[in-house]
Protein backbone atom coordinates (compact mmCIF):
# COMPACT_ATOMS: atom_id res chain seq x y z
CA UNK A 1 0.00 0.00 0.00
CA UNK A 2 1.33 3.62 -1.02
CA UNK A 3 1.44 6.46 1.70
CA UNK A 4 2.62 8.84 -0.71
CA UNK A 5 1.02 12.24 0.03
CA UNK A 6 -1.54 12.41 -3.25
CA UNK A 7 -0.10 15.10 -6.10
CA UNK A 8 -2.48 18.01 -6.45
CA UNK A 9 -4.29 18.53 -10.21
CA UNK A 10 -6.46 21.63 -10.96
CA UNK A 11 -9.14 22.24 -13.15
CA UNK A 12 -11.70 24.72 -14.48
CA UNK A 13 -14.30 20.95 -14.37
CA UNK A 14 -13.40 17.34 -13.20
CA UNK A 15 -15.32 14.65 -14.76
CA UNK A 16 -15.62 11.60 -12.91
CA UNK A 17 -16.20 8.66 -15.57
CA UNK A 18 -15.34 8.31 -19.10
CA UNK A 19 -18.45 5.88 -20.37
CA UNK A 20 -20.73 7.93 -23.06
CA UNK A 21 -21.92 10.46 -20.38
CA UNK A 22 -17.93 11.08 -19.21
CA UNK A 23 -16.59 11.47 -22.71
CA UNK A 24 -19.16 13.39 -23.80
CA UNK A 25 -19.15 15.98 -20.91
CA UNK A 26 -15.07 15.83 -21.11
CA UNK A 27 -15.37 16.75 -24.89
CA UNK A 28 -18.13 19.52 -24.84
CA UNK A 29 -16.63 21.08 -21.62
CA UNK A 30 -13.09 20.94 -23.02
CA UNK A 31 -14.25 22.19 -26.66
CA UNK A 32 -15.89 25.23 -24.57
CA UNK A 33 -12.32 26.10 -23.84
CA UNK A 34 -12.63 24.98 -19.89
CA UNK A 35 -9.56 22.91 -18.74
CA UNK A 36 -10.75 19.61 -17.86
CA UNK A 37 -9.73 16.54 -15.53
CA UNK A 38 -11.05 13.57 -16.19
CA UNK A 39 -10.71 10.60 -13.64
CA UNK A 40 -12.00 6.81 -14.65
CA UNK A 41 -11.35 3.84 -12.81
CA UNK A 42 -10.81 1.61 -16.19
CA UNK A 43 -7.64 1.68 -17.70
CA UNK A 44 -8.94 3.14 -20.97
CA UNK A 45 -11.57 5.15 -22.27
CA UNK A 46 -14.85 3.63 -22.69
CA UNK A 47 -16.31 2.60 -19.74
CA UNK A 48 -18.67 -0.42 -19.52
CA UNK A 49 -20.94 0.20 -22.67
CA UNK A 50 -17.97 0.69 -25.03
CA UNK A 51 -15.40 -1.55 -23.09
CA UNK A 52 -13.03 -3.28 -25.04
CA UNK A 53 -9.64 -5.27 -25.44
CA UNK A 54 -7.08 -3.56 -23.83
CA UNK A 55 -5.48 -1.55 -26.48
CA UNK A 56 -1.63 -2.48 -25.59
CA UNK A 57 -3.13 -5.34 -26.76
CA UNK A 58 -5.68 -4.35 -30.00
CA UNK A 59 -4.56 -1.11 -30.64
CA UNK A 60 -7.03 -0.33 -33.38
CA UNK A 61 -10.50 -1.67 -32.10
CA UNK A 62 -13.29 -2.21 -34.36
CA UNK A 63 -15.85 -2.28 -32.15
CA UNK A 64 -17.22 -5.99 -32.83
CA UNK A 65 -20.92 -5.97 -30.89
CA UNK A 66 -20.91 -2.60 -29.88
CA UNK A 67 -23.49 0.05 -30.95
CA UNK A 68 -22.94 3.51 -31.54
CA UNK A 69 -19.63 2.98 -32.15
CA UNK A 70 -18.86 5.17 -34.29
CA UNK A 71 -20.51 7.49 -31.56
CA UNK A 72 -17.52 6.59 -29.52
CA UNK A 73 -14.79 6.48 -32.63
CA UNK A 74 -15.74 10.46 -33.00
CA UNK A 75 -15.74 11.04 -28.84
CA UNK A 76 -12.81 9.32 -28.83
CA UNK A 77 -11.11 11.07 -31.17
CA UNK A 78 -11.74 14.23 -29.81
CA UNK A 79 -11.00 13.30 -26.67
CA UNK A 80 -7.66 12.40 -27.72
CA UNK A 81 -7.36 15.68 -29.45
CA UNK A 82 -8.04 17.48 -26.36
CA UNK A 83 -5.58 15.38 -24.51
CA UNK A 84 -2.71 16.70 -26.87
CA UNK A 85 -3.71 20.05 -26.53
CA UNK A 86 -3.68 19.95 -22.72
CA UNK A 87 -7.68 20.64 -22.67
CA UNK A 88 -7.79 17.45 -21.06
CA UNK A 89 -5.90 15.76 -18.51
CA UNK A 90 -6.93 11.98 -17.95
CA UNK A 91 -6.45 10.11 -14.88
CA UNK A 92 -7.12 6.20 -15.95
CA UNK A 93 -7.05 3.58 -13.51
CA UNK A 94 -8.33 5.78 -10.53
CA UNK A 95 -11.24 5.51 -8.26
CA UNK A 96 -13.06 8.31 -6.72
CA UNK A 97 -13.26 7.59 -2.98
CA UNK A 98 -14.03 10.83 -1.37
CA UNK A 99 -15.82 13.80 -3.34
CA UNK A 100 -16.25 16.95 -0.93
CA UNK A 101 -17.74 20.66 -1.51
CA UNK A 102 -15.19 23.06 -0.90
CA UNK A 103 -14.53 26.84 -0.68
CA UNK A 104 -14.02 27.22 -4.32
CA UNK A 105 -15.67 24.39 -5.77
CA UNK A 106 -15.15 20.28 -5.32
CA UNK A 107 -12.65 18.46 -4.21
CA UNK A 108 -11.73 14.72 -5.52
CA UNK A 109 -9.84 12.35 -3.98
CA UNK A 110 -8.90 9.15 -6.27
CA UNK A 111 -6.75 6.09 -5.21
CA UNK A 112 -5.49 3.60 -7.88
CA UNK A 113 -7.94 0.96 -8.70
CA UNK A 114 -5.38 -1.78 -9.12
CA UNK A 115 -3.08 -2.04 -6.76
CA UNK A 116 -0.18 -0.15 -7.61
CA UNK A 117 2.93 -2.59 -9.11
CA UNK A 118 0.23 -4.85 -10.06
CA UNK A 119 -0.38 -3.04 -13.72
CA UNK A 120 2.56 -1.19 -15.78
CA UNK A 121 0.47 1.67 -15.54
CA UNK A 122 2.01 5.07 -14.75
CA UNK A 123 -0.24 6.07 -11.72
CA UNK A 124 1.19 4.66 -8.54
CA UNK A 125 -0.43 6.56 -5.51
CA UNK A 126 -3.93 8.32 -5.34
CA UNK A 127 -4.12 11.99 -6.44
CA UNK A 128 -6.14 15.41 -5.26
CA UNK A 129 -8.18 17.06 -8.04
CA UNK A 130 -9.56 20.39 -6.80
CA UNK A 131 -11.92 21.60 -9.70
CA UNK A 132 -14.43 24.73 -9.85
CA UNK A 133 -17.12 22.70 -11.24
CA UNK A 134 -18.12 18.89 -11.09
CA UNK A 135 -19.44 16.50 -13.92
CA UNK A 136 -20.35 12.98 -12.40
CA UNK A 137 -21.08 10.71 -14.57
CA UNK A 138 -20.12 6.77 -12.51
CA UNK A 139 -22.63 4.95 -14.82
CA UNK A 140 -24.34 1.89 -12.97
CA UNK A 141 -23.95 -1.74 -12.60
CA UNK A 142 -26.58 -4.85 -13.32
CA UNK A 143 -29.39 -4.82 -10.33
CA UNK A 144 -30.15 -8.12 -8.65
CA UNK A 145 -32.41 -9.85 -6.92
CA UNK A 146 -31.38 -13.02 -5.03
CA UNK A 147 -32.32 -16.53 -6.11
CA UNK A 148 -32.09 -19.70 -4.12
CA UNK A 149 -28.10 -21.01 -5.26
CA UNK A 150 -27.10 -17.59 -7.04
CA UNK A 151 -23.75 -17.63 -4.60
CA UNK A 152 -22.46 -20.77 -6.76
CA UNK A 153 -19.49 -19.22 -8.94
CA UNK A 154 -20.70 -19.78 -12.56
CA UNK A 155 -23.76 -17.10 -11.77
CA UNK A 156 -22.89 -13.91 -13.06
CA UNK A 157 -24.08 -10.62 -13.71
CA UNK A 158 -25.45 -10.38 -17.32
CA UNK A 159 -23.84 -7.13 -17.87
CA UNK A 160 -20.69 -9.13 -16.49
CA UNK A 161 -20.98 -11.64 -18.86
CA UNK A 162 -20.77 -9.08 -21.62
CA UNK A 163 -17.84 -7.16 -19.90
CA UNK A 164 -16.17 -10.57 -19.90
CA UNK A 165 -16.60 -11.20 -23.52
CA UNK A 166 -15.94 -7.34 -24.66
CA UNK A 167 -12.86 -7.23 -22.53
CA UNK A 168 -11.19 -10.01 -22.81
CA UNK A 169 -12.20 -11.87 -26.06
CA UNK A 170 -12.87 -15.31 -24.93
CA UNK A 171 -16.21 -16.32 -22.66
CA UNK A 172 -16.29 -17.29 -19.37
CA UNK A 173 -18.38 -21.32 -20.16
CA UNK A 174 -20.18 -22.71 -22.68
CA UNK A 175 -23.88 -23.16 -22.30
CA UNK A 176 -25.69 -20.26 -20.90
CA UNK A 177 -28.69 -19.57 -19.49
CA UNK A 178 -29.95 -15.67 -19.41
CA UNK A 179 -32.92 -13.97 -17.13
CA UNK A 180 -34.03 -11.23 -15.70
CA UNK A 181 -35.94 -8.43 -17.34
CA UNK A 182 -35.23 -5.78 -19.84
CA UNK A 183 -34.00 -5.60 -23.21
CA UNK A 184 -30.46 -5.58 -22.31
CA UNK A 185 -30.73 -9.58 -21.73
CA UNK A 186 -30.69 -9.61 -25.69
CA UNK A 187 -27.40 -7.70 -26.30
CA UNK A 188 -26.22 -10.16 -24.06
CA UNK A 189 -27.35 -13.35 -25.46
CA UNK A 190 -27.22 -12.33 -28.57
CA UNK A 191 -22.74 -11.44 -27.57
CA UNK A 192 -22.38 -15.05 -26.56
CA UNK A 193 -23.76 -16.54 -29.83
CA UNK A 194 -21.62 -14.64 -31.72
CA UNK A 195 -18.87 -15.24 -29.47
CA UNK A 196 -19.47 -18.91 -30.13
CA UNK A 197 -21.20 -19.89 -26.99
CA UNK A 198 -24.59 -21.46 -26.47
CA UNK A 199 -27.69 -19.83 -25.18
CA UNK A 200 -29.90 -22.33 -23.82
CA UNK A 201 -32.71 -20.02 -23.51
CA UNK A 202 -33.05 -15.90 -22.38
CA UNK A 203 -35.90 -16.02 -19.93
CA UNK A 204 -37.39 -12.89 -19.90
CA UNK A 205 -40.12 -12.45 -16.62
CA UNK A 206 -42.19 -9.49 -18.21
CA UNK A 207 -44.17 -10.09 -21.36
CA UNK A 208 -44.62 -8.00 -24.67
CA UNK A 209 -47.93 -7.20 -23.75
CA UNK A 210 -46.77 -4.96 -21.13
CA UNK A 211 -45.20 -2.22 -23.98
CA UNK A 212 -48.87 -2.34 -25.61
CA UNK A 213 -49.91 0.83 -23.19
CA UNK A 214 -46.42 2.49 -24.38
CA UNK A 215 -46.32 2.12 -28.16
CA UNK A 216 -46.16 5.99 -27.92
CA UNK A 217 -42.95 6.68 -26.06
CA UNK A 218 -41.32 3.42 -27.80
CA UNK A 219 -42.48 4.91 -31.53
CA UNK A 220 -40.46 7.84 -30.24
CA UNK A 221 -37.32 6.63 -30.32
CA UNK A 222 -36.97 4.04 -33.84
CA UNK A 223 -33.80 3.11 -33.13
CA UNK A 224 -34.18 0.70 -30.53
CA UNK A 225 -36.95 -0.56 -32.53
CA UNK A 226 -34.01 -1.58 -35.49
CA UNK A 227 -31.77 -3.10 -32.44
CA UNK A 228 -34.22 -5.17 -31.68
CA UNK A 229 -34.63 -6.43 -34.81
CA UNK A 230 -30.91 -6.75 -35.08
CA UNK A 231 -31.22 -9.26 -32.05
CA UNK A 232 -34.06 -10.74 -33.35
CA UNK A 233 -32.10 -11.86 -36.18
CA UNK A 234 -29.22 -13.16 -33.96
CA UNK A 235 -31.64 -15.51 -31.76
CA UNK A 236 -33.48 -16.77 -35.27
CA UNK A 237 -29.48 -17.35 -36.57
CA UNK A 238 -28.47 -19.42 -33.11
CA UNK A 239 -31.77 -20.87 -32.57
CA UNK A 240 -31.88 -19.12 -29.38
CA UNK A 241 -35.28 -20.11 -27.19
CA UNK A 242 -36.66 -16.60 -25.87
CA UNK A 243 -39.37 -17.45 -23.08
CA UNK A 244 -41.41 -14.89 -22.00
CA UNK A 245 -43.03 -14.88 -18.13
CA UNK A 246 -40.25 -17.17 -16.95
CA UNK A 247 -38.06 -17.33 -13.94
CA UNK A 248 -35.18 -19.20 -12.90
CA UNK A 249 -36.62 -20.15 -9.30
CA UNK A 250 -33.33 -21.98 -8.22
CA UNK A 251 -29.64 -22.50 -9.28
CA UNK A 252 -27.97 -25.93 -9.21
CA UNK A 253 -24.80 -27.20 -8.57
CA UNK A 254 -22.34 -28.12 -5.84
CA UNK A 255 -19.13 -25.96 -5.84
CA UNK A 256 -20.50 -24.66 -9.16
CA UNK A 257 -23.27 -23.60 -11.18
CA UNK A 258 -24.56 -27.17 -13.17
CA UNK A 259 -27.87 -26.56 -14.08
CA UNK A 260 -31.24 -23.98 -13.75
CA UNK A 261 -34.68 -24.84 -12.36
CA UNK A 262 -37.34 -22.33 -14.24
CA UNK A 263 -41.04 -21.81 -13.91
CA UNK A 264 -43.67 -19.61 -15.49
CA UNK A 265 -45.20 -16.88 -13.97
CA UNK A 266 -48.31 -15.13 -14.01
CA UNK A 267 -49.39 -11.46 -14.66
CA UNK A 268 -48.40 -11.12 -11.07
CA UNK A 269 -45.39 -12.62 -11.20
CA UNK A 270 -46.62 -15.43 -8.91
CA UNK A 271 -45.16 -18.90 -9.59
CA UNK A 272 -47.30 -21.57 -11.70
CA UNK A 273 -47.02 -24.51 -10.09
CA UNK A 274 -46.16 -27.58 -12.58
CA UNK A 275 -44.52 -25.42 -14.65
CA UNK A 276 -41.14 -26.36 -13.77
CA UNK A 277 -38.22 -27.22 -15.84
CA UNK A 278 -34.52 -28.15 -15.87
CA UNK A 279 -31.52 -27.11 -18.21
CA UNK A 280 -29.11 -29.20 -17.24
CA UNK A 281 -25.07 -28.92 -18.42
CA UNK A 282 -24.97 -25.24 -17.89
CA UNK A 283 -21.54 -23.61 -17.00
CA UNK A 284 -23.04 -20.32 -16.82
CA UNK A 285 -26.25 -18.74 -15.53
CA UNK A 286 -26.85 -14.36 -15.96
CA UNK A 287 -28.81 -12.63 -14.38
CA UNK A 288 -30.29 -8.79 -15.27
CA UNK A 289 -32.91 -7.07 -13.32
CA UNK A 290 -32.43 -3.79 -14.96
CA UNK A 291 -29.69 -1.06 -13.59
CA UNK A 292 -28.54 0.37 -10.20
CA UNK A 293 -27.01 3.73 -11.13
CA UNK A 294 -23.92 4.15 -8.55
CA UNK A 295 -25.04 6.88 -6.45
CA UNK A 296 -22.15 7.07 -3.62
CA UNK A 297 -20.90 10.26 -5.01
CA UNK A 298 -24.26 12.17 -5.64
CA UNK A 299 -25.19 11.53 -2.01
CA UNK A 300 -21.62 12.44 -0.28
CA UNK A 301 -22.29 15.72 -2.05
CA UNK A 302 -26.19 16.04 -0.89
CA UNK A 303 -27.83 16.00 -4.12
CA UNK A 304 -31.72 15.92 -4.19
CA UNK A 305 -33.11 12.40 -4.83
CA UNK A 306 -35.85 10.74 -5.79
CA UNK A 307 -37.38 7.39 -7.36
CA UNK A 308 -37.29 6.53 -10.68
CA UNK A 309 -39.83 4.52 -12.70
CA UNK A 310 -37.72 1.63 -11.80
CA UNK A 311 -37.39 2.05 -8.46
CA UNK A 312 -34.02 3.06 -8.46
CA UNK A 313 -32.57 6.06 -6.68
CA UNK A 314 -31.47 8.80 -9.31
CA UNK A 315 -30.48 12.25 -8.75
CA UNK A 316 -32.53 15.62 -10.07
CA UNK A 317 -31.35 17.56 -12.76
CA UNK A 318 -32.23 20.85 -14.17
CA UNK A 319 -32.15 20.72 -17.87
CA UNK A 320 -28.75 21.83 -18.08
CA UNK A 321 -27.97 18.53 -15.83
CA UNK A 322 -26.95 20.50 -13.00
CA UNK A 323 -28.16 19.13 -9.74
CA UNK A 324 -29.38 20.43 -6.60
CA UNK A 325 -25.81 21.21 -5.33
CA UNK A 326 -24.58 24.21 -7.60
CA UNK A 327 -21.78 23.72 -9.68
CA UNK A 328 -22.21 19.99 -9.59
CA UNK A 329 -23.64 18.19 -12.69
CA UNK A 330 -25.13 14.59 -13.35
CA UNK A 331 -24.95 12.61 -16.56
CA UNK A 332 -25.83 9.36 -17.76
CA UNK A 333 -27.28 6.19 -15.21
CA UNK A 334 -27.41 8.76 -12.16
CA UNK A 335 -29.99 10.61 -12.90
CA UNK A 336 -32.40 7.61 -14.58
CA UNK A 337 -31.17 4.63 -16.31
CA UNK A 338 -32.02 5.09 -20.13
CA UNK A 339 -29.14 3.64 -22.14
CA UNK A 340 -26.06 5.09 -23.37
CA UNK A 341 -27.24 7.44 -26.45
CA UNK A 342 -29.58 9.27 -23.41
CA UNK A 343 -26.20 8.88 -21.44
CA UNK A 344 -24.06 10.67 -24.54
CA UNK A 345 -26.76 14.01 -25.22
CA UNK A 346 -26.63 14.53 -20.56
CA UNK A 347 -23.02 14.08 -20.55
CA UNK A 348 -22.44 16.90 -23.92
CA UNK A 349 -25.15 19.35 -22.16
CA UNK A 350 -23.86 18.40 -18.62
CA UNK A 351 -20.26 19.34 -19.89
CA UNK A 352 -21.08 22.43 -21.90
CA UNK A 353 -23.15 23.82 -18.72
CA UNK A 354 -20.22 23.04 -16.18
CA UNK A 355 -17.94 24.95 -19.16
CA UNK A 356 -20.70 27.52 -18.43
CA UNK A 357 -20.27 27.86 -22.34
CA UNK A 358 -22.94 30.19 -24.30
CA UNK A 359 -26.29 28.46 -25.53
CA UNK A 360 -25.49 26.12 -27.90
CA UNK A 361 -27.22 26.87 -31.13
CA UNK A 362 -28.87 23.07 -31.37
CA UNK A 363 -29.57 23.47 -27.83
CA UNK A 364 -33.73 23.47 -28.24
CA UNK A 365 -33.38 20.48 -30.50
CA UNK A 366 -30.66 18.50 -28.17
CA UNK A 367 -33.01 18.60 -24.91
CA UNK A 368 -36.12 17.42 -27.30
CA UNK A 369 -34.14 14.22 -28.40
CA UNK A 370 -33.22 13.45 -24.83
CA UNK A 371 -36.45 14.58 -23.59
CA UNK A 372 -37.30 11.44 -26.35
CA UNK A 373 -35.07 9.49 -25.11
CA UNK A 374 -36.12 9.79 -21.36
CA UNK A 375 -39.92 9.21 -22.37
CA UNK A 376 -38.66 5.71 -23.79
CA UNK A 377 -36.81 4.93 -20.79
CA UNK A 378 -39.63 5.57 -18.92
CA UNK A 379 -41.80 3.24 -20.73
CA UNK A 380 -39.31 0.32 -20.73
CA UNK A 381 -39.09 0.51 -16.85
CA UNK A 382 -42.60 0.32 -16.76
CA UNK A 383 -42.59 -2.31 -19.17
CA UNK A 384 -39.83 -4.50 -17.62
CA UNK A 385 -40.45 -3.61 -13.78
CA UNK A 386 -38.92 -6.02 -10.90
CA UNK A 387 -41.53 -8.64 -10.67
CA UNK A 388 -43.78 -7.47 -7.59
CA UNK A 389 -44.11 -11.10 -5.87
CA UNK A 390 -40.51 -11.86 -6.31
CA UNK A 391 -39.91 -12.20 -2.88
CA UNK A 392 -42.01 -15.20 -2.73
CA UNK A 393 -39.58 -17.18 -4.74
CA UNK A 394 -37.03 -16.77 -2.05
CA UNK A 395 -36.41 -19.75 0.76
CA UNK A 396 -35.71 -18.82 4.29
CA UNK A 397 -32.19 -20.21 3.73
CA UNK A 398 -31.47 -18.49 0.51
CA UNK A 399 -28.31 -16.00 1.11
CA UNK A 400 -29.61 -12.03 -0.06
CA UNK A 401 -25.75 -10.29 1.10
CA UNK A 402 -23.69 -12.11 -0.74
CA UNK A 403 -20.26 -10.41 1.34
CA UNK A 404 -21.73 -11.14 4.38
CA UNK A 405 -23.58 -14.16 3.78
CA UNK A 406 -26.93 -12.85 5.63
CA UNK A 407 -30.13 -14.68 4.40
CA UNK A 408 -33.77 -13.73 3.25
CA UNK A 409 -35.11 -15.17 6.84
CA UNK A 410 -32.71 -13.23 9.14
CA UNK A 411 -33.66 -10.01 6.91
CA UNK A 412 -37.31 -10.68 7.22
CA UNK A 413 -36.89 -11.89 10.93
CA UNK A 414 -35.48 -8.59 11.69
CA UNK A 415 -37.99 -6.64 10.03
CA UNK A 416 -40.87 -8.61 11.55
CA UNK A 417 -39.38 -8.95 15.16
CA UNK A 418 -37.08 -5.87 15.43
CA UNK A 419 -38.68 -3.25 13.46
CA UNK A 420 -36.05 -2.93 10.92
CA UNK A 421 -37.93 -2.00 8.06
CA UNK A 422 -34.90 0.28 6.53
CA UNK A 423 -31.68 -0.51 5.44
CA UNK A 424 -29.94 1.30 7.52
CA UNK A 425 -31.44 -0.44 10.29
CA UNK A 426 -31.15 -3.79 8.81
CA UNK A 427 -27.53 -3.29 8.53
CA UNK A 428 -26.75 -3.13 11.65
CA UNK A 429 -29.10 -6.07 13.11
CA UNK A 430 -28.35 -8.40 10.40
CA UNK A 431 -24.93 -6.86 8.84
CA UNK A 432 -26.41 -6.80 5.39
CA UNK A 433 -24.28 -4.84 3.16
CA UNK A 434 -21.92 -4.49 5.46
CA UNK A 435 -19.04 -6.51 3.35
CA UNK A 436 -16.65 -5.59 0.80
CA UNK A 437 -19.35 -3.89 -1.64
CA UNK A 438 -20.74 -2.33 1.11
CA UNK A 439 -24.54 -3.13 -0.25
CA UNK A 440 -23.81 -1.97 -3.98
CA UNK A 441 -25.39 -6.01 -4.69
CA UNK A 442 -27.72 -6.17 -2.06
CA UNK A 443 -28.73 -3.13 -1.03
CA UNK A 444 -31.79 -2.92 -3.38
CA UNK A 445 -33.19 -6.53 -2.45
CA UNK A 446 -32.68 -5.61 1.01
CA UNK A 447 -34.38 -2.35 0.78
CA UNK A 448 -37.39 -4.24 -0.95
CA UNK A 449 -37.31 -6.86 2.14
CA UNK A 450 -37.27 -4.72 4.44
CA UNK A 451 -40.31 -2.38 3.32
CA UNK A 452 -42.17 -5.86 2.99
CA UNK A 453 -43.84 -7.86 0.40
CA UNK A 454 -45.43 -5.75 -2.38
CA UNK A 455 -44.10 -2.54 -0.71
CA UNK A 456 -41.85 -0.04 -2.83
CA UNK A 457 -38.52 0.77 -1.18
CA UNK A 458 -38.06 4.73 -0.02
CA UNK A 459 -35.52 7.48 -0.87
CA UNK A 460 -35.12 7.23 2.47
CA UNK A 461 -34.01 2.97 2.74
CA UNK A 462 -32.34 3.28 -0.85
CA UNK A 463 -30.05 6.39 0.21
CA UNK A 464 -29.50 4.17 3.27
CA UNK A 465 -28.16 1.26 1.26
CA UNK A 466 -25.85 3.83 -1.09
CA UNK A 467 -24.22 6.20 1.23
CA UNK A 468 -20.74 5.28 2.18
CA UNK A 469 -18.40 7.06 4.41
CA UNK A 470 -16.10 6.12 1.50
CA UNK A 471 -17.02 5.09 -2.42
CA UNK A 472 -13.98 3.37 -2.53
CA UNK A 473 -11.51 1.11 -0.43
CA UNK A 474 -8.34 3.05 0.30
CA UNK A 475 -5.22 1.74 2.38
CA UNK A 476 -5.02 3.12 5.75
CA UNK A 477 -1.85 5.30 4.19
CA UNK A 478 -4.16 7.70 2.39
CA UNK A 479 -6.50 8.50 5.30
CA UNK A 480 -3.24 9.27 6.87
CA UNK A 481 -2.10 11.60 4.31
CA UNK A 482 -5.43 12.90 4.41
CA UNK A 483 -4.91 14.15 7.73
CA UNK A 484 -1.49 15.55 7.59
CA UNK A 485 -3.12 17.25 3.91
CA UNK A 486 -6.43 18.84 6.37
CA UNK A 487 -4.46 20.08 9.18
CA UNK B 1 -12.16 -30.93 -15.92
CA UNK B 2 -11.13 -28.44 -18.05
CA UNK B 3 -14.07 -27.73 -20.35
CA UNK B 4 -13.35 -24.23 -21.68
CA UNK B 5 -9.44 -23.52 -22.13
CA UNK B 6 -7.44 -20.85 -23.08
CA UNK B 7 -7.47 -22.16 -26.90
CA UNK B 8 -11.25 -21.26 -26.90
CA UNK B 9 -10.39 -17.35 -27.34
CA UNK B 10 -11.25 -15.52 -30.34
CA UNK B 11 -9.17 -15.32 -33.14
CA UNK B 12 -6.36 -12.71 -33.40
CA UNK B 13 -4.80 -13.16 -30.22
CA UNK B 14 -1.15 -12.07 -30.29
CA UNK B 15 1.41 -13.35 -27.21
CA UNK B 16 0.94 -16.32 -24.96
CA UNK B 17 1.39 -15.43 -21.30
CA UNK B 18 2.00 -17.99 -18.61
CA UNK B 19 0.81 -17.10 -14.87
CA UNK B 20 0.59 -19.49 -11.55
CA UNK B 21 -2.05 -20.39 -9.98
CA UNK B 22 -1.51 -21.69 -6.45
CA UNK B 23 2.06 -22.79 -8.03
CA UNK B 24 0.41 -24.30 -11.29
CA UNK B 25 1.26 -23.14 -14.02
CA UNK B 26 -1.51 -21.65 -16.57
CA UNK B 27 -1.17 -20.39 -20.30
CA UNK B 28 -3.21 -17.82 -21.42
CA UNK B 29 -2.94 -14.43 -23.56
CA UNK B 30 -1.68 -11.03 -23.22
CA UNK B 31 -4.64 -8.62 -22.26
CA UNK B 32 -6.65 -11.31 -20.65
CA UNK B 33 -8.13 -9.98 -16.82
CA UNK B 34 -6.61 -12.72 -13.99
CA UNK B 35 -10.47 -13.64 -13.83
CA UNK B 36 -10.32 -14.62 -17.54
CA UNK B 37 -7.33 -16.64 -17.06
CA UNK B 38 -8.53 -18.41 -14.62
CA UNK B 39 -12.05 -19.12 -15.77
CA UNK B 40 -10.97 -20.25 -19.07
CA UNK B 41 -8.47 -22.45 -17.79
CA UNK B 42 -11.61 -24.19 -15.79
CA UNK B 43 -10.79 -22.60 -12.48
CA UNK B 44 -14.39 -21.06 -11.46
CA UNK B 45 -13.66 -20.59 -7.62
CA UNK B 46 -10.61 -19.57 -6.02
CA UNK B 47 -12.05 -18.27 -2.67
CA UNK B 48 -14.05 -19.54 0.22
CA UNK B 49 -16.24 -17.30 2.33
CA UNK B 50 -15.51 -16.37 5.73
CA UNK B 51 -18.45 -17.76 7.42
CA UNK B 52 -19.40 -20.94 5.66
CA UNK B 53 -16.50 -21.65 3.44
CA UNK B 54 -18.94 -21.21 0.14
CA UNK B 55 -17.06 -21.44 -2.89
CA UNK B 56 -16.79 -17.74 -4.42
CA UNK B 57 -14.70 -16.93 -8.37
CA UNK B 58 -15.98 -14.15 -10.74
CA UNK B 59 -19.88 -12.53 -10.51
CA UNK B 60 -20.20 -8.53 -11.31
CA UNK B 61 -17.29 -8.88 -13.90
CA UNK B 62 -16.74 -4.83 -13.38
CA UNK B 63 -14.92 -4.69 -10.30
CA UNK B 64 -18.43 -3.87 -8.13
CA UNK B 65 -19.21 -7.30 -5.70
CA UNK B 66 -15.87 -8.21 -4.70
CA UNK B 67 -16.61 -11.85 -4.94
CA UNK B 68 -13.51 -12.63 -7.01
CA UNK B 69 -10.81 -11.46 -4.68
CA UNK B 70 -7.19 -13.32 -5.31
CA UNK B 71 -3.87 -12.29 -4.06
CA UNK B 72 -1.44 -11.04 -6.95
CA UNK B 73 1.89 -11.36 -6.46
CA UNK B 74 1.78 -11.75 -3.04
CA UNK B 75 -0.70 -8.57 -2.63
CA UNK B 76 -4.06 -9.78 -0.81
CA UNK B 77 -7.26 -8.92 -1.95
CA UNK B 78 -7.27 -7.92 -5.41
CA UNK B 79 -10.25 -8.19 -7.88
CA UNK B 80 -9.56 -10.40 -10.26
CA UNK B 81 -11.55 -8.63 -13.26
CA UNK B 82 -9.45 -5.87 -13.04
CA UNK B 83 -6.29 -7.15 -13.18
CA UNK B 84 -4.48 -7.98 -16.10
CA UNK B 85 -2.43 -10.50 -16.41
CA UNK B 86 1.46 -10.57 -16.82
CA UNK B 87 4.15 -12.77 -17.97
CA UNK B 88 5.08 -14.75 -14.35
CA UNK B 89 2.06 -13.52 -12.22
CA UNK B 90 1.57 -15.18 -9.09
CA UNK B 91 -1.62 -16.16 -8.00
CA UNK B 92 -3.02 -17.60 -5.18
CA UNK B 93 -6.55 -18.35 -4.18
CA UNK B 94 -7.34 -17.03 -0.94
CA UNK B 95 -8.33 -20.50 0.78
CA UNK B 96 -4.93 -21.64 1.61
CA UNK B 97 -4.80 -22.78 5.21
CA UNK B 98 -2.57 -19.80 5.81
CA UNK B 99 -4.65 -17.42 4.57
CA UNK B 100 -7.91 -17.68 6.66
CA UNK B 101 -8.55 -20.50 9.33
CA UNK B 102 -12.13 -21.84 7.88
CA UNK B 103 -9.92 -23.23 4.66
CA UNK B 104 -9.18 -26.82 4.81
CA UNK B 105 -12.36 -27.98 2.84
CA UNK B 106 -11.64 -27.86 -0.89
CA UNK B 107 -15.06 -27.10 -1.77
CA UNK B 108 -14.19 -24.21 -4.17
CA UNK B 109 -12.21 -25.99 -6.18
CA UNK B 110 -12.98 -28.49 -9.12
Amino acid sequence: MSATVPGIVEADVAVVGAGPAGLAAAVSAAEAGAGVVVVDAGPQPGGQFWRHRPETVEPNPEGMGHHGWRTYRDLRARFDAARHTGRITYMPGQQVWMAEKADAGFVVRTTPTVTAGLTSGKADGGSTVVARRLVLCPGGYDRQLPVPGWDLPGVMAAGGIQAFIKGNGALPGKRFVIAGTGPFLLPVAAGIAEAGGEVLAVLESSSPKAWLPYLKPAAGVPGKAVEGVEYAAVFARHRIPYRIRTIVTEVLGTGRTSGARTAKVDADSRVRPGTERVYRDVDVVGFGWGFTPQMELPLALGVETRVDADGSLVGVVTERQESSVPGLFLAGEVTGVGGATLAVLEGHTAGASAAAAPEPAAKLQGLRTTARHRRFAEAMHRAHPVPAAWQDWLAPGTTVCRCEEVTAGEITGARDSLGARDARTLKSFTRAGMGWCQGRVCGFAAACLGAGPGAAPTIESLSGAAKRPLAAPVGIGELAALQTTDN
Amino acid sequence: MNAYTSGDNLPGEPGEVTVTFDGRPLRTSAGQSVGSALVTNGITAWRDTRKHARPRGLFCGIGVCFDCLVAVDGVPNQRACLVEVREGMEIKGSCEPNVHPLAGSEGGRE
